[in-house]
């Protein structure tokens, strides 16, 4: 039997190629990490890196924050009106889009237009060596194009998303008080009766995770693109749905030690 | 090789330099010399390693084996702090220029000054003005940038990118490539004027031949990962080595075979 078509060696190889993988994100983590914490900072390239991360990304994450508050709003009224529990959908309404939603939605997004344009951005480095020309010029790659994007991407998630948990929450009053006929007092005073500071702070910690985890895999997925066009493409997708995956995986992980007793 | 030359020590000593990817060995076992303020050519087909043979010596790959000498200090398995410092003897012009296309040009031929050297960003753009001066260029270029250039002027750039810091060896990868023959030439020239003026070594790999006959002092041939001939550039011609005479000559006829559909 040809080896190339043996199903055990194929197993085999695909779970060699995991472990390497894993050695390789590992190894490029603690190196990312290091640079992050050591002197020199390049101020000005976190500085710029914050604005092209959290600037730009705010019409996306706003949209993005207002339909889930609406549709939130929308839903909850429809299923809580048959047990006459309308009075729960403000509590409902803020903690699912400070606890979840924002976060999760922001990550979401923001992993398909930051962690796609940073793969694309170091993987047409790589291919045209532009990598190699910064290692040539005494320059550290890690330190100049990696630790600033993700010191600027851990910083701006938690306040992309406070600014997606306020106008997700105002989403959800708008529909509800325009449309469902809630009374915005009563809607307003429902809403912080029940929304505590833990509650906020855990969607601000996972935001930082999400950011940072985003970060980390355009990043990673760039540097190690090869092989022209085709290469930056395929990296450009790796990051992107790896980016995504993680936001789901940690959003769980956090969830679990912030709120399970 | 020995590793005096006459009366000049060699500056770049390579030693049983070996590096295979995969199942392919690509270099095997190489040994080179480069003596001080010599303009030495390695020349050579495709796929024989002569980019990885520089790759290894900027340590931008690992060799599996063998020592690399920079000025009598072994380059392999040194901290990455230790290397960088040494790096500051080196000067590279990529084959492609692989010019940043976020900053503008003078802060392209700068960048070894603002980030390797801490030289203040005032201070370093009089040096990249300087420097795009004496590859030809004038100020009003170093606000533009890379996408806003000829090839040739993209070369040029790089070029005072490379000597920007005044190194002591500068690397030339195939530094006429996708250039017409004057463009070309004009390259060649800024090359000799540069390593002349600043007395610096020069190591470059080519299979250009009109290139290296012009910019080399030296030249050594390269063939399946191993210096398989090396001398004078006005001994090329009078070679008896029949891969050296093939390379030259450009002919397909001789001991070394491309591979191809028909055979």
């Amino acid at each position: 039997m040809n080896l190339s078509n043996n199903p055990i060696a194929l197993l085999g190889r695909g779970f060699l190629n995991l472990i390497q993988t894993i050695g390789r994100i590992s190894i490029f983590t603690a190196e990312s990490l290091s640079h992050c914490f050591r002197p020199p900072f390049y101020t000005h390239l976190i500085l710029k890196q914050t604005l092209e991360i959290g600037y730009y990304s705010l019409p996306v994450v706003g949209l993005t924050g207002i339909f889930a508050g609406m549709v939130l709003a929308l839903q909850s009224y429809t299923g809580f009106s048959r047990f006459a529990a309308d009075s729960a959908i403000p509590a409902v309404v803020v903690l699912s889009i400070t606890r979840e939603l924002g976060p999760v939605l922001a990550g979401l997004m923001v992993a398909g237009r930051v962690g796609a344009s940073m793969a694309a951005e170091i993987g047409t480095m790589r291919v045209t060596e532009q990598i190699d020309a910064l290692s040539t010029l005494s320059t550290n790659p890690f330190k100049y194009l990696i630790a600033p994007r993700l010191i600027a991407a851990a910083i701006s998630l938690p306040f992309l998303v406070l600014i997606a948990d306020i106008i997700g929450v105002l989403g959800g009053y708008l529909v509800s008080v325009h449309k469902l006929d809630f009374n915005s007092q009563a809607y307003l005073a429902n809403t912080f009766e029940f929304l505590e500071v833990m509650d906020v702070v855990s969607g601000l910690v996972k935001a930082a995770v999400f950011g940072f985890l985003i970060a980390l895999m355009g990043c990673y997925h760039g540097f190690y693109s090869r092989g022209g066009a085709q290469g930056v493409g395929s990296a450009t997708t790796n990051a992107v749905v790896s980016g995504a995956i993680l936001v789901l995986i940690f959003n769980y992980i956090i969830t679990e030690a912030f709120f399970s007793q | 090789m020995s590793t005096t030359h006459g009366k000049k020590e060699a500056k770049l000593i390579l030693r049983g330099l070996s590096k295979s990817f995969g199942p392919k060995s690509v270099l095997d076992e190489l040994d080179l010399d480069v003596i001080e303020s010599e303009s030495l050519v390695v020349i050579g087909g495709s796929g024989t390693g002569k980019s990885v043979m520089l790759k290894c010596i900027l340590g931008l790959l690992n060799p599996e084996s063998g020592s690399i000498k920079v000025d009598g200090k072994e380059m392999i398995g040194l901290r990455r702090s230790e290397r960088e410092k040494l790096m500051h003897k080196f000067g590279m012009l990529f084959q492609g220029a692989a010019l940043f296309d976020s900053i503008p040009v003078w802060e392209n031929v700068a960048f070894g000054l603002i980030h390797g050297q801490n030289i203040d960003r005032k201070e370093a753009k009089d040096i990249a003005i300087d420097k795009l001066a004496a590859v030809g260029l004038n100020a009003d270029v170093g606000n533009l940038y890379h996408s806003e250039l000829s090839g040739g002027m993209q070369k040029r750039v790089a070029l005072a990118r490379a000597i920007a810091t005044e190194p002591e060896i500068i690397f030339f990868d195939e530094p006429t490539t996708g250039l017409d023959p004057i463009m070309a030439d004009v390259i060649n020239e800024l090359i000799i004027k540069i390593t002349t003026e600043t007395k610096s070594t020069a190591l470059s790999i080519t299979h250009d031949m009109a290139s290296a006959r012009k910019i080399a002092t030296r030249i050594a041939m390269i063939y399946e990962g191993k210096i398989i001939w090396h001398g004078p550039v006005e001994k090329l011609d009078s070679s008896d080595n029949p891969y050296v005479n093939q390379f030259i000559s450009g002919s397909s006829d001789g001991p070394i075979k491309m591979l191809t559909r028909a055979n």
